[in-house]
């Protein structure tokens, strides 16, 4: 099934020249609009006119969330604010989030290329859509919110959480599209077990899960427990939220980058060389059509491969493979994405706290559960039973207001958290995807 | 009248105090009185010992938190009743504990209770004032 069969079958020569001319109109824009950008491309001594070929992209400086961090939290906007219709914002390293804008244009591409990510699953506007990615700053339920209108079917705002109610609802209102994160639609399928429901007697036939890693293991399970057929999708909010690459219904092997509005590249994170199809690297992505916040060959950190090989469903879009890792050290936790760099800004900012931290993540059932050890120094020490349960709750208090995720706190003594080479390890990630 | 306690905090696996308990004898520190309060994932050792300064230097080297508090000891008559009468006390003046514990004196007939109070000067007054024998540290180290 395809949304737009023209853009997503153009012939390569065809999608190449589409490209070139809208990176070229994206750079002249950004390089008028954004001091950044313009500083960037000045820093090569590079104009926009010198572009004359996609690989002349490969001259152009990187742009990483350090830089969107700096230019917090408008300065990366190519447009007035009078323009702009949306804020989302992701959850930053330090406390403040990255915020992306959008013009009423930029929701119309984003609500079309959404509609293509619900299409490739099957999904019709004679379709009921079961969202229950969270909405709000988070890109991931407005995002297939409008795709699922503009697609023309029936979209179930459902949100996040009350997953009793939620089951209610899948078995009264009989929806057919299920669209949440992977580990929630294994949780789904416990919650209704117990509940005694089969997901055998709901109507689902697909599901489009994303903002989390997964992995094959897990399709298997989740296509056997949710009866229904489970694709990978893949955004960030940096680029224009989910709907940057989907996977097809009729391979399932790999996710079609909509390369009509994003050129993809990979590189070694180390050295920054772009590294040809096949080889795994560092996904980097230029936005070509975006108005209010183009990226130009921002490192997403995601770690995977291309694959231009013809795929059966007739894209002629290259695919990414699974996202494998990261080349940073971030965690993604029930959706939400968590930096060590976080934490510790939330223990070095309660008093008699070292940062001598680590986090060890668990998959307890199907959801992700977080653990903050925290070694326990002279100062922060009490020997009232009390003052050290009411710490353990301040950390944990502060880590959910500013990561929005929820954490156990462990005390535990001083230089037991292990250590390599004399570098603290922090982080365990026990999960088996 | 004040005693010195110490206090180590103990993540909640085996071993932890047969560990303090080892670091201490080899430092030849003799404990005179206990207590444990433990939760589910850490417990805080409380120790009234011969010597503190030894104690404390001894295991902050073996790597443990160590924390240092002064506390109230009491004596109690060793029968029915002496335990509750203090408490009588205390109550009467509005004055919280925040925990307590006690030992029994080999020879004689009293008890000592350790008492921690927030307020330990105005416990200390009251407890005085209503007759009740409070015991300085170096007593108590040496009992």
């Amino acid at each position: 099934m395809m949304y737009n069969i023209e853009f997503e079958t153009l012939p390569r020569e065809a999608l190449e020249a589409i490209q070139l001319r809208r990176l070229q109109t994206t750079l002249q824009r950004v390089y008028a609009t954004v001091p950044f950008y313009r500083r960037q491309l000045d820093l090569v001594g590079l104009k926009p006119s010198d572009v004359k070929s996609l690989t002349d992209l490969r001259r152009i400086p990187f742009t990483t969330k350090q830089d969107l961090r700096d230019n917090y939290p408008f300065a990366m906007f190519a447009v007035p604010m009078e323009s702009v219709v949306r804020i989302h914002a992701s959850s930053g390293t330090t406390g403040k989030p990255t915020v992306v804008g959008y013009t009423a244009r930029d929701i119309q591409t984003w609500a079309e290329l959404m509609a293509r990510s619900l299409a490739s699953a099957g999904a019709t506007a004679g379709d009921i859509i079961h969202n229950a990615y969270g909405y709000g700053l988070f890109t991931g339920g407005l995002g297939v919110h409008y795709g699922a209108e503009r697609l023309g079917a029936s979209v179930i705002p459902i949100s996040g959480g009350n997953t009793k109610r939620q089951i209610m609802i899948m078995k009264d209102f009989g929806p057919t599209i299920l669209t949440c994160t992977p580990s929630y639609a294994l949780h789904l399928a416990e919650v209704a077990a117990e509940a005694g429901i089969d997901f055998k007697d709901l109507k689902f036939k697909a599901g489009i899960f994303g903002a989390e890693p997964w992995s094959e293991r897990m399709r298997h399970e989740i296509e056997q427990k949710l009866h229904l057929d489970a694709l990978d999708i893949y955004g960030l909010s940096e680029v224009i939220g989910p709907g940057v690459s989907v996977e097809c219904l009729e391979a399932k092997s790999g996710l079609h980058i909509f390369e009509d509005h994003f050129i993809p590249e990979i590189i070694n994170p180390d050295t920054g060389a772009v590294l040809p199809y096949g080889e795994t690297g560092e996904l980097v992505f230029t936005s070509i059509t975006k108005e209010a916040f183009p990226v130009i060959r921002y490192r997403t950190r995601d770690i995977t491969s291309l694959n231009p090989e013809p795929c059966r469903c007739g894209r002629t879009h290259v695919r990414m493979n699974r996202v494998s890792g990261r080349s940073d050290d971030m965690l993604i936790i029930r959706g939400v994405n968590v930096f060590p760099s976080q934490i510790e800004s939330v223990l070095m900012e309660i008093e008699g706290v070292e940062p001598h931290y680590q986090l060890v993540v668990d998959r307890e059932g199907t959801l992700d559960n977080l653990t903050v050890m925290v070694e326990v120094g002279e100062q922060a020490f009490s020997d009232q039973v009390k003052k050290l349960q009411t710490l353990e709750r301040l950390i944990s208090k502060n880590i959910k207001e500013l990561l929005g995720v929820s954490a156990k706190v462990k005390l535990v003594e001083p230089k037991t958290i292990a250590r390599s080479e004399g570098k603290a390890v922090r982080v365990i990630d026990k999960r088996k995807l | 009248m004040r005693v010195e306690q110490i206090s180590v905090f103990l993540e909640n696996k085996a071993g932890r105090l047969a560990e303090v308990a080892r670091i201490l004898s080899e430092a030849g520190v003799n404990i005179r009185a206990l207590s444990l309060a433990d939760t589910s994932d850490f417990g805080i050792l409380r120790l009234i010992v011969n010597d503190n300064a030894k104690a404390k230097e001894t295991l902050k080297q073996n790597g443990f938190t160590v924390g240092r508090t002064d506390v109230v000891a009491v004596e109690v008559e060793d029968r029915p009743g002496g335990l509750h009468k203090i408490l009588e006390i205390l109550r009467k003046s509005g004055i919280n504990v925040e925990y307590m514990y006690a030992f029994v004196q080999q020879s004689g007939n009293h008890a000592v209770l350790i008492f921690r109070f927030d307020h330990l000067d105005e416990a200390v007054k009251v407890l005085t004032e209503n007759g009740v024998t409070v015991i300085n540290g170096s007593k108590v180290y040496s009992m």
